[in-house]
């Protein structure tokens, strides 16, 4: 069994990152992970008629890049997993429209990254496919129109809200004997602890990611300072503060190895309150600052554990409570597997 | 089950306490002299109105001016300054007669590409449609008690 205590999968081939690319919007660009990124976009409409197009568009462009990247065709890839933000992920769909890859679209919300790299890495390791291409992608406007308020309709953020990533990321998997490793993965529960406001997604997701977290260290046996880095993709900073007393409620102290991509993703003049969201936002910091750092071996072994909050606006308004999911991702430097 | 309920009650509140609160004082400030600066340009251009065409009654050009504000803020939200002047102002620039139009123009211009019909037409009153519902029941109500006293 590739697998160890309830919910963590061990690879034991070790499927490689050969390939990684990242492509965010300008706001993103004049952030702080800006000198990483593989492409910063001028205009975030990427010429597309409609915000829908521009982000799938964005897609394309990420997993062209990260194909190329990996000096590869997209002939070559065997699988590509993608999901996104949008009703039925069509951003997602759309672009495998236009690929040409046997696709699996897959939705965790902005837990989609890690939910796609545990997918991708499990065909490589149970030698369905050579060479998986694992993506996702947010847009801004188009979560604003989907999930919120018009763009230009002067209303004030709540100072919990945080600001949905323009940005994608994409990782081509393979079975190859060097490079950076995914070596194991947890899958998430849904955890629901009654939270119903929807400008509070990192106090929403924080559970989530508790969850996911306390299970992973107790799978593999574990303390967090296993890791140099320690990961979540868009808690923003009440989120990461949330999870971090959750931890110290356990008795785990979490320290200076864990960060959040939505914490970090802007700097405090950009004015977006919590930090970042959206599944482009750990995707594209996974994508850029995480993977070149193990690659640099500055960083030796990463979690990366994507938060999405699995509501609609539908449920919302219906009363509903927020449901919320965090995938776990372990990935090591070439000397660390 | 009881557990859990428990556990999301104390959760809650140990995250309503951690929410950072508003600051009152400064974004009352920004809604009262936003507020009252788009208060103030109405009532100039109802006065210009009544200086410069003298048959114009009173009631005429207050007319008018919500028809000249209503324009002016639609055209503010094309422009992409009216979001802006919203996220200072909040209430200060929701309230008056031209957050009306913001809220009509805003999602209008957001679904035009879902066509004219389904998109623009029907997507127009996403925000404000409460207002103009409730706008009509309390006319209704207020007529009816007109009516018995």
């Amino acid at each position: 069994m590739n697998r160890q205590g309830k919910s963590t999968l061990v690879f034991n081939s070790k499927p490689r990152v050969i390939g990684n690319y990242s492509v965010v919007g300008p706001k993103e660009g004049r952030g702080n992970f800006a000198q990483y990124f593989d492409r910063i976009l001028e205009d975030d409409t990427l010429g597309q008629p409609t915000y829908e197009k521009a982000e799938c568009k964005l897609l394309e462009l990420c997993i062209d890049g990260a194909i190329s990247n990996a000096k590869l065709k997209p002939s070559q890839i065997d699988c590509m997993v993608a999901g996104d933000l949008m009703n039925q992920i069509t951003s997602s769909s759309f672009a495998a429209r236009s690929l040409n890859i046997p696709y699996l679209g897959v939705f965790g919300a902005c837990s989609t990254m890690a939910e796609s790299l545990m997918v991708g890495a499990t065909l490589i390791d149970g030698k369905y496919a050579n060479n998986v291409v694992c993506a996702t992608v947010s847009h801004f406007s188009s979560a604003e129109k989907q999930f919120r308020y018009p763009l230009e309709l002067g209303t004030q953020r709540p100072p919990t809200s945080q600001w949905t990533t323009t940005g994608s990321g994409a990782t081509v998997l393979a079975q190859n004997s060097s490079g950076v490793a995914i070596t194991s993965a947890t899958i998430g529960k849904v955890a629901d602890w009654n939270v119903t406001d929807v400008n509070n997604m990192g106090g929403a997701m924080a559970p989530a990611a508790f969850e996911t977290l306390w299970q992973h260290l107790n799978d593999l046996s574990i303390e967090p300072d296993y890791y140099d880095l320690i990961l979540t993709g868009d808690l923003g900073k009440l989120g990461s503060e949330v999870l971090i007393d959750l931890m110290e409620n356990k008795g785990v102290h979490l320290g200076a190895n864990y960060s959040d991509c939505g914490q970090m993703m802007f700097k405090n003049t950009q004015k977006v309150f919590m930090g970042a969201s959206g599944c482009g936002c750990g995707a594209s910091v996974l994508n850029s600052y995480v993977l070149q750092r193990l690659k640099n071996r500055t960083l030796k072994r990463v979690l990366f554990i994507a938060t999405g909050a699995l509501l609609s606006p539908l449920t919302c308004q219906q009363g509903e409570s927020i449901p919320c999911i965090a995938h776990a991702v372990v990935l090591k430097g070439e000397n660390y597997v | 089950m009881m557990l859990d309920t428990e556990r999301n009650k104390h959760y809650n509140e140990y995250l309503q306490n951690k929410i950072p609160k508003t600051k009152p004082w400064p974004t009352l400030f920004h809604a009262f002299w936003v507020g009252g600066t788009i208060c103030l340009l109405g009532e100039i251009i109802k006065d210009l109105l009544m200086f410069w065409f003298n048959d114009m009654t009173v009631d005429e050009a207050g007319v008018w001016e919500l028809v000249i504000l209503i324009v002016l803020a639609s055209l503010l939200t094309g422009i992409g300054v009216y979001d802006k002047l919203g996220a200072y102002a909040g209430a200060g620039s929701i309230v008056p007669i031209t957050g009306f139009s913001n809220s009509i123009t805003s999602p209008a211009l957001e679904f035009r590409r879902e066509g004219i019909i389904f998109g623009l037409c029907a997507k127009m009153f996403v925000i404000s449609g409460p207002v103009i519902v409730l706008g009509i029941v309390a006319s209704i109500i207020a007529g009816i008690i007109h009516i018995i006293i």
